[in-house]
Order: C-alpha cells, then sequence, then structure tokens
C-alpha cells in the first residue's frame, strides 16, 4: 500500500473527486436536517403547517433518497476514484466522462429533491424516483461502470486491489436491481405504474431493497474500509484468504436474503423459508468483513488513542458487525413477528445508516480532504475529535430510543387480556412512543450537530494557508499529505 | 483456492463475470416462479376492478406517501387478526401496482378499513386528524378537498393499469371521467379507504383463509 516514489508521477484526474468529497459533506447535511424535521414532526405534527411539500410522507422518501444516494453516493464515488486511481496506479479512464458522472450525478439529486416534495412517486421504497429520473440513473451508472473498470482494465499494477473487488461488485449488481425493479408502464411525462404487481412487485422490490443496502450501503462501503482502514492504520489488511472468501459469499448469499422484509405476509412460504435461511448464513460473511477491518489494527492498537479519525473507522466497523447481528436475528421468523412494522425496524436501519455508512463515510474523508487540498492535515484535529463523541453519542440515543420503542410497541401490539381480547388500542401505543420519539430527535440533533463540526473543519481546511500561493502544483506542501500516513 | 483465486485477480474481465453470476441466483429462484404460482397471480374469487374513482384515491394514496406509514397486510398472526381481520392474502393484491403492504405501521393497517368509518369520519380526520384522534401524530390534508380529480387523466391511468392487467373494460376507461366529474381528491382518496376490504364471493363458498383465524372481527 506505501505507494513508491514513482507513483508520485502519476497525473491523477482529482478534480471530480474533490466535488463529489464536499459534495458528500453537503448532501448529508440537507439529508440529516430533513430526518431531523421528520423526528420533530413525528411528535408535532403541526410542523408541516398544512403545507403538501413540508407533509412527512412526502418528505421520508427524501429523506432516505438524500442520505443513501446523495450523501452514500457521492461518497461511494469520490473514494472510487481516489481508490481505483491510486490502487492502479493510473489516471482515471475517460476523465470526462467521470465528469459527467458528477453533474449527472447532482442533476439526479436536485430532480428527486424538486419532484419527491411534489408528490411525484413511483411509490416503491428507495426506488420512489419516476421514469424520467430513473432513466437519468442508468445513463450516470453505465457512466459510472465504464470510468471504473476502464480504469482497472488500464492499471499498470498486475493484482487487482481487494476495495476495488468490492466496488465493482456493488457498481455491477446495483445497475442489475436498479433496471429490475423500476420496469414500470408511464402514463403521462411524469407518472407511472410498477409493471410488477402484489407479491411478486414485493418480492422484486424487496429483492431491489435489501440488496440496495447489502451493495450500495455494504459492499461499497467495504470496499472504502479495505483501503481506507489499512492506509490510516498504516498497516496492511488483516488476512487475504478472509478477504476472498467474505467478499464471494458476502454478494452471493446477500442476493437471497429479500424476504426477509415479508414474514408471516401473503408471500408464499417457501421464499419466506429461504430468506430467513439464507439471512442468518448471512452473518458470516459480514462478520468476516468486520473481522478483516478490526484486526487490520493489531500490533497498532495504540494509534487509537491519538488518532480520531482511526476512532471513526474502528467505530464504524463495530456499529456495522452489531447491526450485521441485528439483521440475522430479526430475521428469525418468531422474532420478525413482534420487531416488524414497528421502530425496531428503523432502530436497526439507523445503526447501520448512521454508525457504520455515515461514520466509515466521515473518516474517509477527513482522510481525503487534506490530501485533495494538499495540506499537512485537517484545521482542527480537536474539532474531529469533537465530531467523534457527537457522532457516537448521537447514534447510541438514537437507536438505543428506537429499540425499546420498537420492542414496546410489538408488546403492546400483541398484548390480550384475560377475557382474550386485545389489551391496548393502536393509538395507546403511539402515545406511549412520544417519549422515545423525543429521545430520538435529540440523538439526531446531536449527530447533525457533528456533522455542522466537520463542515466547518473542512472549510477551514480547503482554504489557502497564510504565505502559500494557492496553485496547487506549486505548493511546496504538495508531498506532505503521502507522508502524514 | 490461491491459484484460481490469482488468475481472477489479474483479469477484470473474468472477475466481472463471475460477480454477476454469483448475484444472479437468488433472484432468479425466489422471483421466477412467483410469476406462474396461482396464489400469486390468481385474483381472489368475487374481486372486482376498482371504480373510476377508487383508481384517482388509490393514485392519492400513493402521492401522498401514506404507504410510509400505513401498511396493508393483515399478517397471519393471531393478533393482528384479531386486530384488523382475516389476514390478507396474495389474491387480493394482485391488481395492486405497486404493491401496498408497507414496511412500518407509524398508523394502523389499512387492509380492511373500509366500512370501518364512516365517510364524514374520514373527511375530519383527513383535514385534521386530531378533531378526531386526539393523540394521533398524522400530518392533515386539507388541500385534498380543493383539489378536482382530473378524469382525463383517470382514464389514462386506468388504460396503463389495463395494460398491465387489470381488467378494466373499454367502458370503465372510456367513462372515467364521467364517474369522477365534480368530485374532489379527498372524495376519491374517501372512496378508495371505503374499498379496502375482504373480497365477498358472490355465490361461491369462502375461500378457506390460510390462518387458525379468529372470527373477523
Amino acid at each position: 500500500m506505501n505507494s513508491p516514489p514513482a507513483a508520485a508521477a502519476v497525473p491523477y484526474h482529482d478534480t471530480v473527486i474533490r466535488q463529489f468529497i464536499i459534495m458528500t459533506v453537503v448532501w448529508g447535511i440537507v439529508g440529516m436536517t430533513v430526518g431531523v424535521l421528520l423526528a420533530a414532526q413525528l411528535i408535532w405534527p403541526e410542523l408541516n403547517f398544512d403545507t403538501p411539500w413540508l407533509t412527512y410522507s412526502r418528505l421520508r422518501p427524501l429523506h432516505t433518497n438524500a442520505v443513501i444516494f446523495a450523501f452514500g453516493g457521492c461518497a461511494l464515488f469520490g473514494t472510487s476514484y481516489w481508490v481505483a486511481q491510486r490502487t492502479c496506479r493510473t489516471p482515471l479512464f475517460a476523465p470526462k466522462l467521470a465528469a459527467f458522472t458528477f453533474w449527472g450525478w447532482q442533476l439526479v439529486i436536485l430532480a428527486a429533491a424538486i419532484t419527491l416534495p411534489l408528490g411525484l412517486t413511483q411509490g416503491k421504497e428507495y426506488a420512489e424516483l419516476e421514469w424520467p429520473i430513473d432513466l437519468l440513473i442508468a445513463v450516470v451508472w453505465v457512466s459510472y461502470a465504464v470510468v471504473f473498470f476502464g480504469t482497472l482494465v488500464k492499471r499498470t499494477v498486475s493484482h487487482i486491489y481487494v476495495a476495488n473487488w468490492f466496488y465493482g461488485a456493488f457498481i455491477i449488481t446495483v445497475a442489475v436491481l436498479h433496471i429490475v425493479n423500476s420496469a414500470a408502464i408511464p402514463y403521462s411525462p411524469f407518472r407511472s405504474y410498477s409493471a410488477y404487481s402484489g407479491a411478486v412487485d414485493a418480492m422484486v422490490q424487496w429483492w431491489y431493497g435489501h440488496n440496495a443496502v447489502g451493495f450500495f450501503l455494504t459492499a461499497g462501503f467495504l470496499g472504502m474500509m479495505d483501503y481506507f482502514v489499512p492506509k490510516q492504520a498504516g498497516r496492511p489488511i488483516y488476512s487475504y484468504r478472509l478477504s476472498i472468501v467474505h467478499f464471494w459469499a458476502l454478494i452471493s448469499i446477500y442476493m437471497w436474503a429479500g424476504p426477509h422484509h415479508l414474514m408471516y405476509t401473503a408471500l408464499p412460504d417457501w421464499a419466506q423459508s429461504l430468506g430467513m435461511v439464507f439471512s442468518l448464513i448471512l452473518l458470516a460473511p459480514s462478520w468476516g468483513g468486520m473481522i478483516n477491518g478490526v484486526m487490520t489494527l493489531s500490533g497498532a492498537w495504540h494509534k487509537l488513542r491519538d488518532d480520531p479519525i482511526l476512532k471513526f473507522l474502528i467505530v464504524s466497523l463495530s456499529f456495522y458487525g452489531m447491526s450485521t447481528f441485528e439483521g440475522p436475528m430479526m430475521s428469525i421468523k418468531t422474532v420478525n413477528a413482534l420487531s416488524h412494522y414497528t421502530d425496531w425496524t428503523i432502530g436497526h436501519v439507523h445503526s447501520g445508516a448512521l454508525g457504520w455508512v455515515a461514520m466509515i463515510t466521515v473518516g474517509s474523508v477527513y482522510m481525503l480532504i487534506p490530501r485533495l487540498f494538499n495540506k499537512p492535515k485537517m484545521h482542527s484535529v480537536p474539532a474531529i475529535n469533537l465530531h467523534f463523541w457527537l457522532a457516537t453519542i448521537g447514534t447510541v440515543l438514537y437507536i438505543t430510543a428506537m429499540w425499546i420503542a420498537g420492542v414496546m410497541q410489538g408488546l403492546m401490539w400483541r398484548a390480550v387480556s384475560d377475557d382474550g381480547t386485545l389489551t391496548y388500542s393502536f393509538v395507546e401505543s403511539l402515545k406511549a412512543t412520544y417519549p422515545f420519539y423525543a429521545l430520538r430527535l435529540l440523538g439526531g440533533l446531536v449527530f447533525l450537530s457533528g456533522m455542522l463540526v466537520m463542515a466547518w473543519n473542512v472549510w477551514k481546511t480547503t482554504q489557502p494557508l497564510p504565505g502559500t500561493r494557492p496553485e496547487r502544483d506549486a505548493n511546496p506542501h504538495a508531498a506532505l499529505p503521502e507522508a502524514q500516513s | 483456492m490461491k491459484p484460481l483465486h490469482d488468475k481472477i485477480e489479474r483479469n477484470i474481465g473474468l472477475m466481472g463475470v463471475l460477480v454477476a453470476l454469483a448475484i444472479s441466483f437468488g433472484g432468479l429462484v425466489e422471483i421466477l416462479p412467483l410469476l406462474s404460482q396461482t396464489a400469486t397471480t390468481q385474483p381472489e374469487p368475487g374481486m372486482k376492478p376498482p371504480t373510476a374513482l377508487a383508481v384517482a384515491g388509490r393514485d392519492v394514496f400513493i402521492r401522498e406517501g401514506c404507504y410510509n406509514c400505513h401498511s396493508q397486510m393483515v399478517r397471519s398472526l393471531h393478533e393482528e387478526v384479531m386486530r384488523y381481520g382475516p389476514a390478507s392474502t396474495a389474491g387480493e393484491s394482485v391488481w395492486d401496482h405497486p404493491f401496498q403492504w408497507g414496511s412500518k405501521r407509524t398508523g394502523p393497517d389499512l387492509a380492511r378499513v373500509g366500512g370501518r368509518y364512516s365517510d364524514e369520519w374520514h373527511q375530519i380526520h383527513l383535514r385534521n386528524p386530531r378533531d378526531v384522534v386526539p393523540e394521533s401524530n398524522m400530518p392533515g390534508y386539507p388541500w385534498l378537498a380543493a383539489q378536482p380529480v382530473d378524469g382525463a387523466e383517470v382514464s389514462a391511468m386506468m388504460l396503463a393499469l389495463s395494460r398491465v392487467g387489470v381488467p378494466f373494460s373499454e367502458q370503465d376507461i372510456s367513462g372515467a371521467p364521467a364517474v369522477v366529474q365534480g368530485h374532489s381528491k379527498m372524495d376519491a382518496l374517501i372512496a378508495y379507504l371505503q374499498s379496502l376490504k375482504l373480497p365477498k364471493p358472490e355465490s361461491t363458498p369462502a375461500r378457506a383463509v390460510p390462518v387458525a383465524a379468529a372470527p373477523s372481527n
């Protein structure tokens, strides 16, 4: 991983990476701000001010799309372009097409931000965008694949580094998922109906939805982990053999786990049982990834004491391990009978989304920003440390509140009195949930405040150092970022 | 394993093909059989295509994002059947593009809500839910009452739905504008909500509900 001096001579294309990484921070703040508003609306429903486009049910898809595809997407584009160039020791293939992927993706995000509040939706979770935007996504995604795989093809090193396996599998699979699940019949320039119906549509949707988690939010971010954790720790990845085994096991098993979103529904039993079995097996390759990342630190644990970036990376792996344990448990039919349709699911999602996806992204962004802007390090290391604690405390508050709320709802919905009737009406379970909605709002606010600290720190870092010329190539500090690790 | 994988690691084309192969089995095995299984493709006995007003209302339901908080799926669990009514079957949703089973219940399930409340109750509830359920956290949707249903658009919706298998007749489609004439989107939404109930077979005996079900409340 330690680049030989010759690598410095490769003219890497970093402009597109700078753009994606800055927008990662921007969209992260936007998406999480919408999330905080939604959390508040669940306590004070008047906060939609009787305005259609400010209403919870229209904004919830905007929140999920913004954090997954805008925040997570920009992070994946940016880091994959960085990792592919560095590990292949070659500049990006088709840099103009790479620039198109940036502007195209921003256009998709902008279109989402306009159409979803207007109520233009296909009504399928995490695939709400209407068909013209779906077509644009397909074009941008194919371009992304051309740039990424083109760069791998013209690599000057023989081996393809493990991070690229994960990025590659993520790009291929998301293309397949998007095309199959978005099949629809349009009836106007901005409206359409899903080509599938009922149980088939449910199965296709959760095959898509679960693997949007499995590939967009897991495989892609494992690619990030496989480069940035060893790089920041200054040690090679723990086990090459484990990488091989968990990679192939993870990508093939994930694809079977979708039906665990449909337990006890009208989906035929055979499909439900397949989904449960494969979800349980999925624990093994998931933990393979966690072990590979965490054990990379063996012999270098002391670095955790004073490197807040490494703290972000390692804590993200801990949350990854925790939520990939929780997921298989929730797939067991008897557990799912209690947890499904409750806030437990929301807690589970956020332990993955805030704890794993956001934290590994934040750690990687803190590593990349000084390198991208030719600075020796981030403007303020104590601010990174502050962000780390805000992120950790915010996540723990959030998921604890949702765990308690979810289990409570599940128990109240099934409680039967001695006379054989239901003990609680539905609205009594909602009434009991309000305190936990307040705690969740607090957790979200704490997490968001950490993101604002990050934005300030990134802004300060990108400013020219006093007394230096802004031109990158002329900057005498240019060699420093690599030396830092 | 090592020499074999060494070869894969040096050949991105080979790796790409193997990835595509590895990810394809799950979907093929879990989705394809559903396309030909009777339970997932045949409507429940007694089901009739929705009225034009209910089609318009279903569109409002999706556009406003109601599915974000309301499922339409009574799971085959004793307590769900007690609370909501007989368990849902796959046949009930074969005309649902997209499916409306939901993933989260911030509010109650709606699969059997039809006929439970009066139209007037729904009108008050949709304008400001707290007027009838003080503890509710559902947002109000007062603007729906002021928006008329566009008849030509409903015809286009029904034509598109008929192309993907919903058995509307030509008269259903061409007559839609007259049916929805003068109705607001709130009327349409209420018509849709009132249509959400267990289909009743006309003369044939009821199909066995696949649960040891409690009596439907």
